[in-house]
């Protein structure tokens, strides 16, 4: 077994310093009837690399793999071109086989390298500190909610309407237990919808609410500005949290701290990560200096060594659940490390001059291409302002649609349908994405097949 | 001529590394020094060519982002080297031992990385139609027959994000049966000796909890248990093998009398890999387990991370599964439950705690690596694993103390406390000690039950020679703090810095860079 270096001679000569005659009697606190004899049957055996491979590349084949088809899906990931030379990187055995930093002395490179994804974090998000990353941007989503809850000391939340609905139904998961409020509502088609639901968000807010949580853009792709909403927020003592589940928007838009926003979490997947069917991502957290002890999760800090050089090390872990236990701010340990440093190094090959032409030219191709979808006959452009993502009204139903877009070989976008399956009146919201990676030929293949499949 | 404890000739006689001079660089050869990508002098290099984007009017609403972001930029060379230059700064498997106790640092497969960049695994977006990942969900299914197969469980939930959020999954779990029975117990029992996550996680969905304290062989006082059981309490959770590295003898008896008093049994699996292929928890009365695919299954750490921590149910507990998960239909193909068809499908489900399915590329790399040890490979895993661990459990007897050491074997690792090191001298001079002798030390500090405990874990892609070199390099140390040898307090004097001062940072943080705020590097 290729990855099992014991022979049988050193297993022998062990056991013998041990004073024991067999492995099985190592196990002898299992209770005799708890202790399976042999091999669990029903099982295969173990497998050559090459049947392994053989295997496993058959199930892959089984996917429309994005890169095999016009593909505009988002709605929370992003399908982004990924430098060669960041796969490469993170593949480096001194990263990838690393473990979380507990001893800073041989850890320095994930350490400074942390260092460096929570200032550009920060950066990014307009905020003044960032921690090391969370698991993705919903549970990110919820670990702001409840920091919130314990800065203010209140327990209502009040969730636009355009948040991710997964991120929505894991905060009501979670609420159902710890007796938070949720005050939620769906998003619309209406071309005043944006309009409404800061309405909402600004009337409803009263010296019970923790925070207000808002994505931009949201999940239909719209834009807004938050700054009212953060003043009004601060007026009534509450905290503004917003949500970026495409990072990229931050090179052609202003950051949520820049508008005022207290907290800022995202998903960082679309910088360095890839697609993944869903995971690994990576969750981007973001706040003011002020709440930096009511931070969840693993922070890096600088400081110097006994010889006074420059080093970095974990801290303020008496946050964390290693130290306070039951008191920790989150019950979070392992995070996204790797996924984090992906971000990094990514955004590193970028720079600003890199993202912020990024961002222009994937913006560019979301007007080219909403404009185009636009012209289809019955079919309507539901935002005013857009990042690189838009909601189109279509003349009937948008599921069967996206599957028929898929038979001919089209990854045509995301139905509202499959997001909200209760909202009849949200049934016919198509949502596209259109990054570098979409060509205009993409998209003319989806404008000819999707008016092709309206009129059937 | 300097001879290494091997007797091999190390390096001529020359100058000590102390007097060695200083350079102009601050380098010492192999040794690289590697400024912040903030302290370059522009930002305004990239290391991506974007086409241009064509003219078109904005529909970004006025939103336009005027001000400077403050990101650096650097071109494929020097990305190339900045972070080749600091990885070369890190400890890591592929380097030699990391025994660090409870965390598994066992060998990654190569294979296991090769196939989670199949395209048609890692180019597949969450949302897409069904019809067109069938073959990914084709690889959920695998590995959770695998699990519930290699656990003798009922059902498994593969949407947490890590082992943490594994257990919140199954306290969820229990919360949601309790609420389905009408009860409102609020509290949840959790040994001295848990990890930390354990409290934090029953804290975390909204439980009070209590301790249960241990005997004196390392394992829950069963009667202490039994006497705080009642109507209050929702369940406990036991590590099973514990963080003492010792398998819980009584765990049947300590699930019938949580089952007889109306509670729930949460597994932390987290050192599955002593029992794999040898025990199923299913049949230790269970009723929730996660499985860290990050330990036991051999997908990578990366520096901290990603997880992926699926939890195997019982039957009892089951009904309320989180959502979204994988069916397969009487057709061979499959689909996923959601929110849409839940109320027919799967109407007790506590809901989503992630968004998307869970750790994909986790569970490709989990799947290659058990499709290649087999049902017979595993077996050998835990085998292996425990023989390894008992190995230097018993290759330092008297030399460390061992509270646990009389009462028989341990299962995947060795714990140790800091009796008998001279006055002064603690857990973690031994470990910077170990940094010098080429090794990551052991997790120190943890368990809280043992006074400066040291606690041990090769795992079973050691082989006998490695194991040999590192006792006999913790030999060495330990009998240096045994000694009171002043010199072991500077360790370490080799790794890339020295001792780092921790009170320090916290005391005032700095946590992002700003270059007015930042000590500056020493000379
Ligand atoms: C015993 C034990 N329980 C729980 C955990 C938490 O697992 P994770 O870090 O994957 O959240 C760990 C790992 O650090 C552990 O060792």
């Amino acid at each position: 077994m290729r990855y099992l270096p014991l022979t049988d001679t050193d297993r022998q000569a062990m056991l013998a310093t041990i004073g024991a005659s067999s492995i099985d009697d190592l196990f002898i606190d299992v209770p005799a009837e708890a202790r399976l004899p042999g091999p669990i049957a029903g099982l295969p055996a173990h497998a050559s690399e090459l049947a392994v491979e053989r295997h496993m590349t058959r199930l892959a084949r089984r996917n429309l793999s994005a890169g095999e088809a016009p593909f505009f899906l988002g709605c929370g990931a992003y399908r982004h071109h990924v430098p060669a030379s960041v796969d490469h990187l993170i593949q480096r055995g001194e990263f990838l086989t690393s473990y979380t930093p507990y001893q800073p002395e041989i850890a320095q490179g994930t350490l400074q390298a942390l260092f460096e994804f929570q200032t550009q974090v920060a950066r990014l998000f307009g905020c003044d500190v960032a921690n090391a990353s969370m698991y993705d941007g919903s549970t990110a989503c919820w670990e702001a909610i409840t920091m919130a809850r314990r800065v203010t000391k209140r327990g209502k939340a009040i969730l636009s309407a355009g948040l991710h609905p997964h991120y929505v139904s894991l905060a009501k998961t979670m609420a159902r237990f710890t007796g938070d409020l949720l005050d939620t509502a769906l998003p619309t088609l209406t071309p005043g919808a944006p309009g409404d639901d800061m309405a909402r968000l600004l009337a409803g807010i009263d010296a019970d609410t923790s925070c207000v949580v808002v994505q931009n853009p949201n999940i239909l792709g719209h834009v807004a500005d938050l700054s009212e909403l953060a003043a009004r927020c601060h007026d009534k003592g509450a905290l503004l949290i917003a949500v970026v589940t495409e990072p990229v928007a931050l090179g052609a838009i202003r950051s949520p701290g820049e508008m005022g926003a207290d907290i800022v979490v995202g998903e960082g997947q679309s910088i360095g990560v890839g697609l993944n069917f869903g995971g690994p991502y990576v969750g981007l957290f973001a706040c003011n200096e002020k709440h930096v002890r009511q931070m969840p999760g693993r922070l890096c800090g600088v400081t110097t060594d006994a010889d006074g050089q420059r080093g970095f090390v974990l801290t303020l872990s008496t946050r964390e659940q290693h130290i306070r236990r039951e008191k920790a701010t989150s019950n979070i340990c392992t995070n996204a490390g790797l996924c984090a440093l992906a971000f990094s190094i990514h955004l590193t090959l970028l720079g600003e001059t890199g993202l912020r032409n990024l961002a222009a030219l994937n913006h560019a191709g979301a007007v080219a291409a909403a404009e185009r979808l636009a012209t289809l006959p019955g079919v309507e452009l539901v935002n005013g302002a857009f990042f690189n993502e838009f909601t189109l009204k279509l003349p009937r139903e948008a599921r069967p649609v996206v599957r028929a877009l898929a038979d001919m070989g089209i990854l045509g976008g995301v139905s509202l349908g499959r997001l909200y399956p209760d909202a009849a009146d949200l049934a016919n919201g198509l949502v596209v994405a259109v990054t570098e990676t979409s060509t205009a030929e993409d998209v003319e293949a989806l404008a000819q097949a999707l008016e092709a499949e309206i009129a059937a | 001529m300097s001879m290494n404890s091997e007797g091999r000739v190390t390096r001529p006689e020359t100058l000590a590394a102390a007097d060695a001079p200083a350079t102009f660089t601050g380098n010492r050869a192999l040794m690289l020094e590697e400024a912040l990508i903030f302290e370059r002098d522009d930002y305004a290099r990239t290391g991506v060519d974007i086409a241009e984007a064509p003219a078109t009017s904005s529909r970004l609403g006025g939103l336009e982002r005027h001000r400077a972001i403050g990101l650096p930029g650097l071109t494929e060379p020097e990305a190339v080297r900045h972070y080749t230059r600091l990885s070369r700064q890190n400890y890591a498997i592929d380097l030699g031992l990391f025994p660090l106790g409870s965390c598994t640092m066992k060998h990654n497969p190569r294979l296991n990385e090769k196939m989670a960049r199949l395209p048609g695994f890692a180019d597949i977006h969450p949302l897409a139609p069904v019809d067109t990942v069938q073959g990914a969900l084709a690889v959920i299914d695998e590995l959770a027959q695998w699990l519930v197969t290699l656990t003798g469980m009922h059902a498994v939930a593969m949407s947490p994000k890590a082992g943490a959020h594994g257990e919140l999954c199954g306290l969820l779990a229990i919360r949601a049966a309790h609420d389905a029975a009408g009860s409102d117990r609020s509290m949840i029992l959790v040994p001295e000796s848990a990890h930390g996550t354990n409290p934090a996680t029953a804290a975390f969905c909204g439980y009070k909890v209590e301790n249960i304290p241990a005997t004196a062989d390392g394992r829950v006082d069963l009667d202490a248990l039994t006497a705080r059981l009642g109507p209050d309490v929702a369940g406990v959770m036991i590590t099973n093998p514990n963080t003492c590295g010792l398998f819980e003898r009584d765990m049947k008896r300590i699930s019938d009398a949580v089952h007889a008093a109306g509670g729930y049994v949460y597994c932390d699996g987290a050192n599955f890999n002593a029992i794999v292929g040898r025990v199923r928890p299913g049949d230790l009365g269970i009723d929730a387990m996660h499985i860290n695919l990050h330990k036991t299954f051999s997908t990578p750490h990366g520096g901290g991370g990603p997880g992926s921590g699926p939890v195997v149910l019982s039957a009892a507990l089951a009904p309320y599964a989180p959502l979204p998960f994988v069916a397969k239909q009487p057709d061979g193909s499959f689909r996923l439950i959601e929110e849409e068809t839940a109320d027919q499908d799967h109407p007790g489900s506590f809901g989503r705690m992630s968004a998307f399915h869970g750790q994909m590329g986790m569970f490709t790399r989990a799947l290659t690596y058990i499709l290649s040890h087999g049902a017979d490979g595993l077996r050998q895993v835990a085998g292996d694993a425990v023989l390894n661990a008992n190995y230097v459990l018993r290759s330092l007897d008297g030399l460390l103390d061992a509270p646990f050491g009389p009462s028989g074997p341990c299962m995947h690792e060795a714990l140790f406390s800091d009796d008998g090191l001279a006055p002064g001298f603690t857990t973690l001079d031994i470990a910077k000690g170990l940094i010098d002798e080429g090794f990551h030390p052991m997790t120190m500090y943890f368990p809280l039950v043992v006074h400066g405990a040291m606690l041990i874990e090769p795992t079973e892609t050691e082989g006998k020679a490695a194991l040999d070199q590192f006792v006999g390099a913790l030999r060495s140390v330990a009998e240096r703090a045994k000694a009171g040898d002043e010199a072991l307090k500077a360790a370490p004097a080799f790794a890339p810095r020295r001792r780092l001062d921790e009170t320090a940072a916290a005391r005032k943080p700095v946590l992002v860079w700003k270059d007015e705020t930042l000590p500056q590097a020493a000379e």
